[in-house]
């Protein structure tokens, strides 16, 4: 059963600074005293008392403020993070699309890296080379693919990075702002296609900042507030709160 | 892939506090995970080579070459130094660099492991191990390259080969099985406290000329004026692994208590880079 299950979780960053990060204050302090003991270290609450259940088909918007956890809420899903103090219990594939410019190297080509993300989310050389069609049809980036990365735009390496994610038949689908870089007409079939993906066997968490796509691709949200959750629910509600208006009615009204 | 994270659920604790985070379990199951992982990283290995000559028209023979010219250099300078015949301290000065710059490779490379890959640690999940193989595999690749030139060397000048040259494989193994330790034990620490990177380079800077690579343990213990001091280089564990591996390459007598000390080391090591793994490895991607 694919699911996240996160109870009380806290994320505490350590801040060291350049003085507190060295030797010197280790060994120093303890032949001096009590000075520059580990306590001193300043903490960052990143996420505080963090509980979040996500089941099997449902499609999860993050939305927040910058700075309101909503990152470090998609790297505690993904495992990346460990909760200091707190669980997650995280069950599936993974498939994260965070920062589009981690994990490509800028100087192979296209397929390579389609072979490179592949490996990381698991795939053998072999699974990936029978998607890599499949992929290339997909992202439309067509003779393109045999340049090398640093010769793409942004948005031609959102079409890759979510070529890749969507191919692989992923359990847990992260994707973070960011993947707003590609067109309208992509986007439209990125969404077929996640959707599809979720219905098949998955779920989906996504941060965004664009009520457009927030409404195309979830149905419940998590309004996260100074590394808190302020609130989760349906969409609608959600949004209409963090808003302070009814945006979905609004979209609807547009279209 | 499935996994628990799970630390106490404490009320406001003041350090971070975590349990099942550190578990044996994780930490084995980490290197578990890396090594099942071996397409990437081995793909990733010869990546990072082929990046370092891309565009170079010898490409990775670079490395072959500018190993080559450093080790007839420092061959023909030091066997003049020494007074002895280049014809047979040639080949000794060139093994012995060949074998040094593996080692000195996974303690310099390796202390920067985790910090390297900060990028990759923060935005994709990996077991951490995952590094650490890819490092080691780069760094035996290189001695693989390098290895032509000893192949060469002998040719021109024949040295006593024997059977023991089978030795050589298990030397080797006992070298990467060690190098492996070294990064992730290093690797942790320097990411939690950023003054062992040019800690350990200054120390890798003075043990090169502790260890006797441009020169020979055996000739200057010969040496009544130095001998005392010479035998100072027994306290080197470098001394040791390195010795294991050149004897048999240059067809020297084997002698076995190099074996026994590098074999008590690896064991220690992986003693302690176990414990460290288990207790911080999930706190990596916190420091880096």
């Amino acid at each position: 059963m694919v699911s996240i299950d996160i109870q009380n979780a806290y994320v505490d960053f350590p801040i060291f600074d350049a003085k507190s990060r060295s030797l010197k204050k280790a060994v120093l302090g303890k032949a001096g005293g009590r000075i520059g003991t580990e306590s001193k270290v300043p903490i960052i609450e990143a996420l505080r008392d963090i509980s979040v259940s996500v089941r099997q088909g449902q499609r999860v918007g993050l939305v927040g403020h910058n700075g309101a956890g909503k990152s470090t809420l998609l790297r505690l899903m993904s495992g990346i993070y460990e909760p200091t103090r707190g669980r997650a219990r995280i069950e599936g594939k993974v498939a994260p699309v965070f920062d589009l410019g981690v994990g490509m190297d800028p100087e192979i080509s296209g397929f390579e890296n389609i072979m490179v993300r592949g490996l990381f989310l698991g795939m053998t050389r072999k699974q990936m080379q029978e998607r890599v069609d499949d992929i290339a049809e997909f992202t439309e980036l067509g003779d393109y693919l045999s340049m090398p990365l640093r010769t793409y735009s942004t948005g031609m390496r959102v079409r890759l990075a979510l070529g890749v994610v969507t191919s692989i038949d992923p359990e847990i689908l992260l994707l973070d702002e960011g993947i707003g870089a590609v067109d309208s007409d992509f986007l439209a079939k990125a969404r077929d296609r996640l959707n599809a993906l979720v219905e098949r066997s998955g779920l989906l968490v996504f941060a965004s900042h664009s009520d457009e796509f927030l409404v195309d691709l979830c149905d419940t949200a998590i309004w996260m507030d100074h590394g808190q959750i302020r609130e989760q629910g349906p969409l609608r509600e959600v949004l209409a709160h963090y808003k302070g208006r009814d945006v979905v009615a609004e979209l609807a009204e547009r279209r | 892939m499935s996994s628990t994270v799970s630390a106490h659920a404490g009320q406001a604790a003041e350090q971070p506090e975590a349990a099942p985070s550190r578990s044996w379990r994780r930490a084995t199951g980490d290197l578990a995970l890396g090594w099942r992982q071996r397409t990437l990283w081995g793909y990733l290995g010869w990546q990072d080579i082929k990046q370092r000559y891309r565009r170079s028209v010898l490409g990775p023979l670079w490395i072959s070459i500018s190993m080559g010219v450093l080790a007839t250099g420092l061959g023909i300078l030091y066997a003049a130094l020494f007074q002895n015949d280049y014809r047979q301290f040639l080949p000794y000065v060139a093994t012995g660099l060949l074998i040094w710059n593996f080692i000195s490779g996974c303690v310099l490379e390796g202390s920067e492991v985790f910090i390297s890959n900060e990028g990759l640690i923060k935005f994709l999940p990996a077991p951490l191990t995952l590094h650490v193989y890819r490092l080691v595999w780069r760094q035996t690749l290189f001695f693989l390259h390098n290895l032509v030139i000893w192949a060469i060397l002998v040719v021109i000048f024949p040295q006593p080969l024997g059977w023991s040259l089978l030795l050589a494989l298990p030397a080797f193994a006992l070298l990467v099985v060690n190098g492996f330790w070294v990064a992730v034990l290093s690797g942790i620490i320097a990411t939690r406290f950023r003054d062992i990177p040019p800690i350990i380079a200054s120390v890798v800077q003075l043990v090169f000329y502790m260890t006797p690579i441009v020169w020979d343990y055996g000739q200057l213990a010969k040496n009544p004026n130095v001998a005392e001091r010479a035998r100072l280089a027994e306290l080197n564990p470098v001394m040791h692994f390195l010795e294991i591996l050149r004897e048999p390459l240059l067809g020297e007598p084997i002698v076995w208590r190099h074996w026994v000390v590098a074999g008590a080391i690896t064991v220690l090591g992986w003693v302690a880079a176990l414990l460290v793994l288990r207790n911080y490895r999930s706190r990596v991607a916190y420091w880096v």
